[in-house]
């Protein structure tokens, strides 16, 4: 499996001198965190009962790692059985779990409805929003894990910090050198023009493109389909202009920009908004040719 | 301890636009959000921005129309500011290159919305709020304002005088949720509350996990009253199973709603004759479940809204993601059938009361958007008219704390103009359980020193999250389920007394169970269990608050219907009702409403559609 998990750091040298003294604190929360374990393996067992009597539960068995909590500072899988409803979805199984089971089972989420790009998980293998992915449609048991090559911050949650980085790498605001002559005018737009950015802008930051590019796995400094395609959204937007163009087409042209993209796919597969992503890339790449010819 | 001139607590629409106001203003800003800001809730919103940007319509005509969807509960100064301010804000978002959709020579389009005199609803498909969102977000960053994301707020830093007018804001107290650390964050300017609806003290919402009202009930602990918390909206238009919103902008394109007996029950039942489906949204929900109960809902639940009819082009061209969101959530596909639809919570039109440029009553404190009730929405609000809100209050709260002069304010804050006491005597017990004293009071003010009052501040939180941590206790889950349930069964669309008081009951035992919350993951990192367990807390404030003023209400007005109180009673009622926490001890009073404009005075009318 790909899921990493971060390397301990000199972090665990505090929690090491604090071992040293154990306080009440310490030792209060050691006892909760027994009874607590208890406690659940106890409702799981039921739960495993009553899933053996009755098919309509749904079988998960859901990555956890907490770097600071004994025994899941190694990995390991817990399997929760959730009674099946007509349209549940992963990210409702999941809240089920918390809410029933186990109320440290953490993962992002929060509008429900695919647009806050919070809750991209690995589900049976592939890149999804769990929000909008129907438990009828997986096989079980539905393995959730975190999104491949981010750093596992804890069990379902990764660390988004390079995914944001790279998005803000490619200068993604609008930029143009004249604005309309008239208080309160509008830049004009044609039909045709938004329509041609319109898929670009859909993008909610979910990174599940990023997660499932070899290419992003392999070269950390890729800018990746999602910053590439923020540039797209740009570049192709005619109220910025040809000298705005001519400069995004230099960012994205960059060492490692668009030319490391080797038409795999797999972005395009997993995006939750079906944005066309590796032909954006593509179009990027033939813009910047034909731009390069111009200037010879 | 980190140091800004102004701190944005909330990073949606209303907090963007605040903070990049501020930084325009000179000021040192950073926004604090428990959330990444492409996040925020805002993203969800669909239908579009009204602004009078045409010759054939005007800034006077749509406070008309804001004033009348508000039942006449808004105050003129804060609705004219709206209406005039808007266009500049369209007009200004369109320049930071947001993908409006648009015309065949190229301008911004605009289509018809319910209770709108003109069709004067920008919009961006069927995704107005994400587009609007993430065009802010993109200034934010090309401005470099600093983001604390994944911080949640826990509580303000204001100081302690008897009187609330007196009392000042230092700043904010906030945790880490990726480290677990608690921290201050200094505001030497202002702290500006822009932290979103509250949708999560209903079962059936279209607000996200995320809207648990934090700012409201924070501002409400340190003495700012909450205005018109009654007043909730229910969108006529979500799907049955997850409170998913369809947008109004799918009956503003001609999308029609039929009852089981396939009549348009809009006008063949009478609603709203004039303008059916395009009336306002507490009359079409109130007509959706009046059909429902009738007898006449399909599966005793729904009834359907059909856009068949407007043919797929055009359903392509500006309601697509209409079709994937049925799809998605619901199953139905919008382009071949009619797609369930019921009420859900959409909306809460009070909130932290504010005056026209965001001021709350405690000096340093200012509140814009949803959280915030200046009022512009009153009894009900228009849609189309939260976006353009988040815009211009964002930017007048942002103006205002980086100390920009902006005048005098019309709206009073506070018990500083004409207020009257509530003479309502509640069967319940309300407020704080056992009163104030152990920090798991987790409210109200510590010092009056200002240069002490974070520090203490801090202090107070960091045992708070110890306690939380390491003592046994019960899950929050259950106590937030019993609050959120029986809000949707009792403080629903349709209001009566005797259920309105059985919630204030059940509210009662949920404070005294969550005396004993405690949270069971012991971890730093990531803690959602303790986040969520936080904003129970706020839930709890908040639904309280809200039941009173329904109880105390004693007609029907916009969104607000009682079963004993059939009419709308002016005489009585020109007024907003505020409840103030006094450490622990809720009271409820009255401000009158400003009903005179600017050239003239709003009279209230029958209100019909």
């Amino acid at each position: 499996m790909s899921t990493q998990t971060p390397t301990q750091t000199e972090e665990s040298n505090e929690t090491d001198a604090e071992a040293e003294v154990p306080s009440k604190g310490d030792e209060r929360r050691e006892e909760k965190r027994r009874r607590a374990a208890e406690e659940r393996s106890r409702r799981q067992a039921e739960e495993a009962e009553k899933a053996a009597a009755d098919e309509e539960t749904v079988e998960l068995k859901v990555f956890r790692y907490d770097p600071e909590v004994e025994g899941k500072q190694e990995p390991r899988f817990d399997t929760f059985h959730v009674p099946f409803t007509k349209g549940m979805t992963v990210l409702d199984a999941l809240m089920y779990s918390r809410d029933t089971y186990d109320s440290s089972l953490t993962f992002r989420h929060s509008c429900r409805q695919a647009v806050c790009g919070s809750d991209a998980m690995f589900v049976n293998g592939g890149q999804k929003l769990a929000c909008k992915t129907q438990i009828s449609e997986l096989e079980q048991p539905i393995r959730v894990e975190p999104l491949p090559h981010a750093e596992v911050r804890k069990d379902l949650v990764v660390d988004l910090e390079h995914f944001y980085d790279q998005m803000e790498a490619v200068e993604p605001y609008f930029q143009t050198n004249e604005y309309p002559d008239g208080e309160l005018e509008e830049q004009r737009q044609t039909r045709e023009n938004r329509e041609k950015v319109k898929m670009s802008t859909r993008c909610i930051w979910c990174s599940a493109c990023m997660s499932s590019c070899n290419i992003a796995a392999g070269d950390n400094e890729y800018l990746g389909p999602a910053a590439i395609n923020k540039a797209y959204r740009f570049a192709m937007d005619e109220r910025e202009g040809e000298d705005i163009k001519q400069k995004r087409l230099e960012i994205i042209e960059q060492e490692h920009g668009v030319w490391r993209c080797q038409t795999q796919f797999s972005c395009t597969e997993v995006c939750p908004k079906d944005i066309p992503l590796t032909e954006h890339i593509q179009e990027l790449k033939r813009e910047a040719v034909k731009n390069n010819l111009k200037f010879w | 301890m980190h140091e800004h001139d102004v701190i944005v607590v909330g990073a949606g629409g209303a907090g963007l636009r605040a903070a990049i106001a501020a930084q325009e203003a000179g000021a040192d800003v950073a926004i604090v959000s428990k959330l990444h800001p492409v996040r925020s809730h805002t993203g969800a919103a669909e239908g579009g921005i009204n602004a009078a940007l045409r010759d054939a319509d005007s800034w006077e005509d749509h406070a008309y129309d804001t004033m009348k969807g508000s039942d006449y509960l808004g105050d003129a100064p804060a609705v004219e500011a709206l209406c005039q301010e808007s266009p500049e804000e369209v007009i200004q978002l369109e320049h930071w290159g947001m993908p409006f959709s648009r015309e065949e020579d190229g301008r911004v389009s605009q289509r018809p919305f319910g209770g709108l005199s003109f069709p004067r609803t920008t919009y961006a498909g069927a995704e107005t709020g994400h587009q609007m969102l993430h065009t802010m977000y993109e200034q934010v960053v090309k401005r470099g304002i600093t983001v604390y994301d994944e911080w949640h707020v826990m509580e303000l830093a204001v100081t302690d005088e008897d009187d609330p007018a007196d009392r000042t804001c230092h700043g904010v107290v906030a945790y880490d949720i990726q480290s677990g650390e608690v921290s201050g964050f200094r505001a030497e300017d202002g702290v500006i509350l822009a932290t979103g609806g509250m949708g999560q003290v209903f079962d059936h919402t279209t607000n996200a996990v995320a809207n648990t009202g934090d700012g409201v009930a924070m501002a409400y602990r340190a003495g700012v009253p909450m205005e018109d918390m009654e007043f909730i909206q229910f969108h006529p238009t979500t799907l049955p199973s997850t409170g998913v919103l369809i947008s109004e902008g799918v009956r503003g394109e001609g999308g029609i709603l039929y009852n089981e007996e396939g009549e348009r029950f809009m006008f063949e039942h009478g609603y709203a004759n004039n303008d059916g489906e395009l009336a306002s949204r507490d009359v079409v929900s109130r007509a959706e479940l009046t059909e429902v109960n009738e007898g006449r809902g399909i599966e005793d639940e729904y009834v359907h809204l059909d856009m068949r009819h407007l043919g797929e082009e055009r359903i392509l061209d500006r309601l697509e993601n209409i079709l994937h969101l049925a799809e998605d959530f619901e199953g139905a596909d919008g382009l071949t059938e009619p797609m369930p639809v019921k009420p859900g919570q959409h909306y809460a039109m009070g909130g932290i009361e504010t005056n026209e440029f965001g001021e709350t009553v405690i000096g340093g404190l200012y509140a814009a958007g949803e959280c915030a009730c200046a009022s512009v929405h009153g009894a009900n609000r228009l849609g189309g008219n939260a976006l353009p809100e988040l815009a211009v209050f964002g930017k007048r709260a942002g103006r205002h704390a980086a100390g920009e002069e902006m005048g005098e304010a019309e709206i009073t804050t506070g018990k500083e103009g004409d207020w009257d006491p509530a003479d309502y005597e509640f069967e319940v017990e309300v407020g704080e359980v056992g009163g104030r004293g152990s920090a798991a009071a987790d409210g109200g003010a510590v010092a009056t020193d200002p240069d002490g009052v974070l520090e203490a501040e801090v202090e107070r939180a960091e045992a708070r999250v110890e306690e939380l941590l390491s003592r046994e206790g019960r899950n929050h889950a259950e106590i937030r389920s019993t609050v959120q349930q029986t809000m949707t069964a009792n403080v629903n669309v349709f209001r009566e007394e005797g259920r309105l008081e059985e919630t204030l009951g059940d509210l009662r035992e949920a404070r005294q169970a969550y005396k004993d919350v405690a949270v069971s993951d012991p971890s730093r990192t990531f803690n959602t269990d303790l986040i969520h367990t936080m904003e129970t807390r706020n839930i709890l404030d908040i639904a309280e608050a809200l039941t009173m003023g329904a109880l105390a209400r004693e007609e029907f007005r916009g969104a607000h219907w009682r079963k004993e109180h059939q009419e709308r009673k002016d005489e009585n009622w020109l007024k907003h009702t505020l409840v103030s926490w006094n450490d622990g001890k809720p009271e409820l009073w009255y401000k009158p409403t400003i009903l005179e404009g600017e050239n003239k005075t709003y009279e209230p009318k029958s209100r019909s559609y």
